[in-house]
């Protein structure tokens, strides 16, 4: 395990360059994926359509293909642009279809009947939407979220293998390819990477679902 | 009285964040439908320009994938089918694999005591916590290793090769590697299964005179699979879309790595993209309806 304790601060540096291209891809998915959801819950059929047909596209699509797509197919129509940029994107549109879901189910648990109880006893929208329905949605809205997330973070690693450089995976290759370490223990370094972010976030979501769990 | 038949229910239309639209709200619907239809008009339309201002609705493009008396459609459909079988193939056999290993971690798990359940739970996320391209990287780099030999006391060496195997080494990196990943989540989908029966089910059979193994084999696993099978359909979805990430890594050759070569020959990306898209969301959302059929019908057996 030499390999890990000598490249150090390449590992660090490849983990840092995994975050960030998580919390870019969370800031992206959660913008896209909420704007899904609103065209979702929308009254306006062909939001709805729209945002259905785009969860269905994208959920029953590898997110391989999707990166495919963007780095061998934009190209064809005169969209040039980095891998990381692809990569991000093709992430971005991957992880918000599953945003979109998780939100709109969270919306979807609340009943009728509270928004109903609300304006009974006098709340207005606002009141009945800040006060009473989006409280218990986000409630609902967290474990699902959370484990969207988890999975981001993990798949981050397909855009390292694809090319994108810098993270986590690609100081792996960098190091057993370039370097000629050999590649088991680089490896297992990066696991341990990816699994300091798995594993608490997995637990600390545990903890939250417990707290905020609403007895229906 | 013939007024109020008439009516639409009042919950007709209602969300939790909207209500029925009266007369007014019904306007400003159609209005803003209107709008919204002007507008994604507009974006197809400007895609579509897009698209044929780069010249990809020409015949060279789209011919070999949708005529077919194009001289290459026979032998590009070949390609995809051979690739989409080998797709399947991967996939059917790494969810097979993950049922039987991830029922008996599952078990393992459920009828362990505290000291023993630690590894396995540990076990458990550690594999739940990687990416599958590690995953299936990991289990290749394994097998590398293995095909060079691992020395033993003595003279004697230690050879195991995946290529002995049907279907040869590259197939079985992936379905290994996707087992890996895909064990642990149905040994957790095997617990949740478990954990949702009602308490009396197991007290019952211990109640019998059956041994807690008995009850948990007889008893209380009949009934968890079948409140399981729809999230073992569900993750079958999962692991087909899983098998093209050896398309990055390279070795086995499924649909998407197959794509690649026909894109190679080609040089049509855009549309063998989309034909292959259309491949994978119309199997897995055939998938997914099936799973939610399941679901419905179980649901239905079960209520009574």
């Amino acid at each position: 395990m030499g390999v890990v304790i000598d490249n150090f601060d390449l590992y660090l540096s490849g983990f840092l360059t995994s975050v960030m291209i998580c919390l870019w891809g969370l800031i992206g998915s959660l913008i896209l994926g909420v704007i899904i959801a609103t065209f979702r819950v929308s009254p306006i059929p062909i939001l709805k359509w729209v945002g259905s047909a785009y969860v269905t596209v994208v959920r029953n699509t590898p997110l391989t293909l999707v990166l495919f797509f963007f780095a061998f197919g934009l190209p064809e129509l005169g969209i040039n642009t980095s891998y990381y940029a692809f990569g991000l994107a093709a992430l971005i549109i991957y992880t918000s279809a599953f945003v979109c879901e998780a939100v709109r189910s969270g919306i979807n648990s609340v009943s009728a009947g509270q928004a109903e109880a609300a304006r009974s006893i006098g709340l207005g929208f606002g009141q009945s939407l800040t006060l009473v329905v989006l409280p218990q949605a986000m409630r609902t809205v967290v474990p699902p979220l959370g484990s969207v997330i988890i999975a981001m973070f993990k798949n981050s690693a397909v855009l390292g293998a694809f090319g994108v450089g810098g993270d986590l995976w690609s100081t792996g290759m960098d190091l057993s390819s370039a370097q000629g370490y050999a590649p088991l223990p680089v490896f297992i370094g990066v696991a341990v990477g990816y699994l300091c972010i798995t594993i608490p976030s997995g637990l600390a979501l545990q903890v939250i679902e417990r707290k905020v769990a609403i007895a229906r | 009285m013939k007024a109020l038949t008439t009516l639409k229910p009042p919950e007709h239309g209602a969300t939790v964040l909207f209500d029925a639209p009266g007369p007014r709200a019904r306007r400003r619907t159609l209005m803003f439908s209107v709008i919204a239809a002007v507008a994604v008009l507009a974006v197809i339309g400007v895609a579509i320009l897009q698209l044929v201002r780069s010249g990809q609705f020409s015949y060279a493009k789209w011919g070999p994938l949708i005529d077919p008396t194009n001289e290459y459609f026979a032998h590009v459909w070949a390609r995809l089918g051979d690739g989409f079988l080998r797709t399947l193939i991967a996939a059917v056999l790494a969810i097979a694999l993950s049922l039987i290993i991830g029922v008996a971690i599952g078990v393992a798990r459920i009828s362990a005591g505290r000291i023993t359940r630690t590894p396995i739970v540990a076990f458990i996320e550690l594999f739940r916590g990687l990416p599958v391209i590690l995953a299936i990287y990991l289990v290749s780099r394994l097998a590398d290793e293995f095909r060079v030999g691992v020395p033993l006391p003595g003279d004697n060496v230690l050879r195991f090769d995946l290529s002995v195997l049907p279907g040869g080494d590259l197939l079985w990196v992936l379905v290994i590697g996707l087992t890996a990943y895909n064990s642990v989540i149905i040994a957790e989908i095997v617990r949740s299964g478990v954990v949702s029966l009602p308490k009396g089910q197991n007290e019952a059979a211990l109640a019998l005179g059956l041994t807690r193994w008995q009850s948990l084999r007889m008893i209380l696993l009949p009934q968890a699979f079948r409140v399981m099978l729809p999230a073992l359909i569900s993750q079958l979805v999962v692991v087909l879309k899983d098998t093209s990430l050896i398309a990055v890594l390279g070795g086995y050759i499924e649909l998407l790595k197959m794509s690649r070569l026909v894109i190679e020959n080609l040089a049509n990306p855009i549309q063998v993209y989309v034909v292959v898209a259309a491949i994978f969301i119309a199997v897995n959302y055939a998938l997914t309806k099936f799973a939610e059929y399941v679901e419905r019908t179980l649901a239905a057996r079960t209520s009574g």
